[in-house]
């Protein structure tokens, strides 16, 4: 199943990355390079197979719910790019 | 003080133990020798003034007979993923410009509790995405070791990645060890490229906490050193179990140099007829029989044994991993850390940030992940590649039945020269051909230095072990390291 250009358009908003118009064709011909390569999987035989979802063999842990950190406002913002009363400053979302 | 810098970790720590120098003084003859060989270009930021602290700090525990143990003292350089409090962490990309973590990461804590000194953070592709260091923004860190013949000759080579930072410092006498990752080979590969031990231990050994997170059920820490003792002192010293990583495993860390007992008789070595694969160079073939050879003589017993799904292992990593990403990275958006691109309003500033953050093999990989966790191709892609997976770990537990370890190359190449296989991703992704299916299985697994090229390069041996088979690798491997007498230098 090749991508087409509307395809890797579609899919480069949802990856949230812009991507040029005219960059789009040499972009579809990487991925539908890499993605014909993987296609050999459907080589294996993984009928009746559980798609593996631990590799270590382990119970899942537990802990009580209690908050255990907390009041880290200061070291939460110091990377921010850009920052006002105690929040993080973006564009202006709702007109 | 020449020669401090060409002493192993366990060499280092028993000359400070006997008082023969002081943390001082080797911290201060790493802190020289990585000025004079910053050409190579494999630190992203050196952290002296702390160095010294901690070193002065290690000197003064020592006088009073406080010391932590045979780390302490000992000059380390961090893999640029491990995130260090204060320090710079980028994981070689432009989005995390600037970004300096307000907490520290579990095992570089690990580290630092046990007296290691840290030199500072050390290159790696972009998110540790690739296998030759060229995709960090820092731009590509070079191998020590130069090619005497070949095509090779002349050239400035690749140290191999994602950890090509860690190793070519440690090759280079740099840094006394260094802390790696491991995707699919991002230890063991530049390991091998490098002349030096690369480690990765069972997945769940050491936490992930701290760690700026690639594909989560396969990212490993572990140990970069010059010798398999080093590497078992350094992750004795990572590993543990960590109340703030769920996958990290509550089982007690053995003592692993004290399992190098040099006696492998009667030890069951399994050889996989699937991995002499074509186009395999002789050279590399002819190492593994030498390998084979050297366990033997050693009172190994020799087993053939078939791991049928191993081609398949390269393209299924090439889903999970790809999809893991793709998810983990998307909180890199220009609002929390680094790097903001500003757009027409928000979707386009999240957009523009991401397209001018990430490069190009992190773009690529992310849009993979996107598309096969998307609707509709879910089932087709990502699942039949975790149940491949399956498959995989399903090969080495038969496996495991008739032997004990399993021995492979490392890599089917030596080192390339920078520029090589930039144009063809497929291309690059094979160098992992033979790391990859131990990491799908979650299975612990070395490189050990073993032979040179016949253009005088590098070449490693590989072992893998079963989940949690840590001392029996170091076992093992301390023995194919006495055989091999690697004591080529770059």
């Amino acid at each position: 199943m090749a991508l087409d250009t509307d395809t890797v358009r579609r899919i480069a908003r949802l990856a949230r990355i812009h991507v040029d118009d005219a960059d789009l064709a040499p972009l579809a011909d990487e991925l539908n390079n890499i993605l014909g390569w993987i296609e050999q999987l459907d080589e294996v035989d993984t009928d009746g197979v559980e798609p593996m979802t631990s590799v270590v063999e382990m119970v899942q842990r537990l802990r009580a719910d209690q908050m255990n950190d907390g009041n880290l406002q200061d070291e939460v913002l110091a990377n921010a790019p850009a920052a006002a009363d105690g929040f993080f400053a973006v564009p202006k979302v709702v007109e | 003080m020449a020669g401090l810098t060409d002493l192993t970790i366990a060499e280092a720590g028993a000359g400070l133990d006997a008082g023969d120098f002081t943390a001082r003084e080797l911290t201060d003859a790493y802190l020289a020798a990585m000025d004079a060989a910053s050409g190579l270009n494999a630190y992203t930021a050196s952290t002296p003034e702390r160095a010294r602290e901690m070193a002065d700090a290690s000197d003064a525990r020592r006088g009073s007979g406080d010391a932590a143990g045979p780390l302490d003292g000992i000059p380390l350089a961090i893999k640029d993923l491990f995130c260090t409090e204060g320090v710079l962490s980028t994981a070689g990309s432009h989005i995390l410009d600037g970004f300096a973590p307000p907490y520290e990461s579990t095992v570089t804590r690990n580290l630092w509790d046990a007296g290691a000194v840290m030199l500072g953070k050390v290159n790696m592709d972009e998110f540790a995405m690739g296998s030759a260091n060229i995709t960090s923004h820092y731009g590509p860190t070079l191998n020590p070791w130069r090619a005497r013949t070949g095509e090779a000759a002349g050239k400035d080579l690749v140290p191999g990645g994602s950890s090509g930072g860690s190793a070519a410092a440690v090759a280079a006498r740099i840094a006394a060890g260094a802390t790696g990752t491991d995707t699919g080979g991002s230890i063991r590969q530049p390991g091998a490229f490098c002349g030096i031990v690369g480690m990765k231990p069972t997945y769940g050994r050491c936490s992930r906490w701290g760690i700026i997170a690639f594909a989560s059920s396969l990212d490993q820490a572990g140990p970069l050193a010059r010798t398999v003792e080093d590497s078992a002192l350094m992750l004795q010293a990572m590993a543990g179990y960590d109340a703030k990583d769920s996958t990290s495993v509550d089982q007690p860390v053995p003592d692993y140099t004290a399992a190098m007992t040099g006696d492998i008789r009667g030890l069951r070595v399994g050889v996989p007829a699937e991995y002499r694969m074509d186009g395999t160079p002789p050279e590399i073939e002819a190492l593994w029989q030498q390998g084979i050879d050297w366990l033997r003589d050693a009172g190994a017993e020799i087993v053939d044994i078939s791991l049928p799904h191993t081609k398949y292992a390269l393209p299924a990593y090439y889903i999970v991993a790809p999809a893991e990403a793709s998810s983990n990275l998307a909180r890199y958006d220009g609002v929390r850390y680094g790097l903001r691109v500003e757009g027409e309003d928000l979707i386009d500033t999240y957009e523009r940030t991401r397209a001018e953050g990430f490069g190009a093999e992190v773009q690529r990989r992310v849009m993979i992940g996107t598309y096969v966790l998307s609707a509709g191709y879910y089932d087709a892609y990502y699942l039949k590649a975790q149940r491949v997976r399956t498959r995989i770990a399903e090969d080495f537990r038969g496996a495991w039945d008739s032997c004990d370890v399993i021995l492979t190359p490392t890599t089917p190449s030596a080192a390339f020269a920078i520029g090589e296989k930039m144009d063809d991703p497929i291309a690059m992704y094979l160098n992992d051909i033979f790391t990859v299916p131990a990491s799908m299985a979650g299975l612990p697994a070395i490189s050990v230095p073993a032979g040179l090229s016949g253009d005088g390069l590098p070449l490693g041996l590989h072992m893998i072990a079963p989940a949690f088979g840590e001392e029996t690798l170091f076992r093992a491997a301390g023995v194919l390291e006495t055989a091999a007498g690697f004591d080529a230098r770059p």
